[in-house]
């Protein structure tokens, strides 16, 4: 029998880079209550957005997918033709075809990459990550470009207060490439579809609608114990553990998941990703902005170990723990 | 476990998840009204009520529970 060759991949992966974008517009609770009732007090403690960012018309997924990806090609000392794949995580194209990650190729100069969009919500950057990840070890591809990009504006009941004061717009980017060392673990994942109800755009002309607070009892008994699944997957102590970034859905899911790892071994100085307060849920894109901002404040450092976990509509998980660039 | 034990138990989990004193939950208290505790800490509480009487108290019952009195005549006739 003829036999069929593989392609040998590296021991290990790591992010290489990481960008961001935001469109320019900031809005604000009080931006909010002109237009609908609710107020700063109730969103503060409800959500715990203070502000958010919202896409203009003209400004596209993809444009801002663009701007995100360049950034963290530059940030990892490479240029677009050194990127053999472009995975883009997304639920909020306007399009169901052409796909996102194509047109972000093409844009980016990446020629003729393989690009796909993958779509598991607020999940889709963790799963993108160790997609991409396993892309590489695989010998599929050296350098991945991976973004989670949406445009929630267009999906969202503008005057429906229980959502368009949660959900923004915005993109977040990492260039996973080859490593000696282990850099990003085991990708710790998983669907819970018997519950694809909880959160749904139900067709083509529907807004995004979910179900407030069997949403809030999931994700804070069901998310601890992925991330803590993941950080077993690495082989590691949860006192290891520098960085907690988990999806920005709400500050409350946050502090409670954040409070069950603190009863399972995580240090008193972990730090955690509060970026939702001025970005909103951001879905796909929330996980790589809060790094980015965390890094440009001076939060955390090269090197640091981060445990990232997304949740969402599917519903669906996935976490990992990474060691900064 | 008595009505009295479930209350007092109740009463840990109330101060602990909404900082109310213990001694302010009694029976004929609401939670949102009375002890004002929003929907996301009635969440919380719920699964922490789970945990410690092993009852199940989904979404839609818990709706139901307006008042301390509610929650433990549910955990009694449930657990
Ligand atoms: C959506 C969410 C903020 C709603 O909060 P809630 O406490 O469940 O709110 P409810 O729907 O029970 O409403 C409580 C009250 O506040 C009111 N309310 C709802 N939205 C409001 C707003 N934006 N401003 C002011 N009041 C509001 C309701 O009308 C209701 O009033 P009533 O009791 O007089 O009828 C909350 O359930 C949540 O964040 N859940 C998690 C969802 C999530 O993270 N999704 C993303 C997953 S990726």
């Amino acid at each position: 029998m003829t036999a069929l060759a593989s392609r040998p991949g590296p021991a290990g992966t790591r992010i290489l880079g990481l960008g961001s974008f935001q469109p320019e517009t900031i809005v604000s609770n009080d931006d909010l209550a002109q237009t609908m009732d609710t107020s700063d007090q109730w969103i503060r403690e409800r959500v715990g957005i203070v502000n958010r960012r919202f896409a203009k018309p003209d400004e596209k997924l993809v444009d801002m997918a663009i701007e995100a990806g360049a950034k963290a090609i530059a940030d990892a000392g490479l240029s677009p033709t050194d990127i053999d794949a472009v995975l883009v995580a997304t639920c909020t194209m306007p399009s169901m075809i052409p796909n996102a990650a194509a047109q972000v190729a093409h844009r980016l100069g990446v020629t003729s990459a393989p690009a796909f969009d993958l779509n598991a919500a607020c999940a889709g950057f963790c799963y993108g990550l160790g997609t991409a990840s396993d892309l590489v070890r695989a010998g599929s591809a050296r350098y991945v470009l991976v973004i989670g990009a949406e445009k929630l504006t267009d999906w969202v009941d503008p005057t429906d207060r229980s959502t368009a004061i949660i959900f923004a717009d915005g993109a977040g980017a990492a260039v996973v490439g080859p490593s000696e060392e282990t850099g990003i673990g085991p990708v710790a994942w998983g669907s819970a579809g018997d519950l694809a109800d909880m959160i749904q755009v139900a067709d083509r002309n529907s807004f995004v609608f979910q179900e407030g607070q069997s949403v809030f009892r999931w994700a804070t008994t069901q998310i601890a114990p992925i991330a803590l699944r993941a950080v077993e997957l690495a082989g590691i102590e949860l006192s290891d553990v520098d960085v907690f970034v988990p999806h920005q859905a709400n500050l409350r899911i946050i502090e409670l998941i954040a409070k069950r790892l603190r009863a399972k071994g995580a240090r008193e100085d972990l730090v955690i990703a509060r970026d939702i307060v001025d970005s909103g849920n951001t879905s796909s894109a929330s996980i790589p902005l809060a790094l980015d901002h965390m890094r440009a404040a001076g939060e955390v450092k090269s090197g640091d170990v981060a445990l990232l976990v997304g949740f969402g509509a599917g519903l669906s998980y996935a976490g990992q723990v990474v060691r900064l660039p | 476990m008595s009505n009295e034990d479930i209350q007092k138990g109740l009463a840990e989990i109330v101060e602990e998840v909404a900082g109310v004193e213990a001694a302010d939950v009694t029976a004929d208290k609401s939670f949102v009204d009375d002890l004002d505790i929003d929907s996301l800490s009635m969440v919380e509480i719920a699964v922490q009520a789970e945990d410690k009487f092993g009852v199940k108290i989904p979404d839609d019952e818990l709706a139901n529970l307006k008042t301390v009195g509610d929650a433990v005549q549910y955990i009694a006739s449930n657990a």
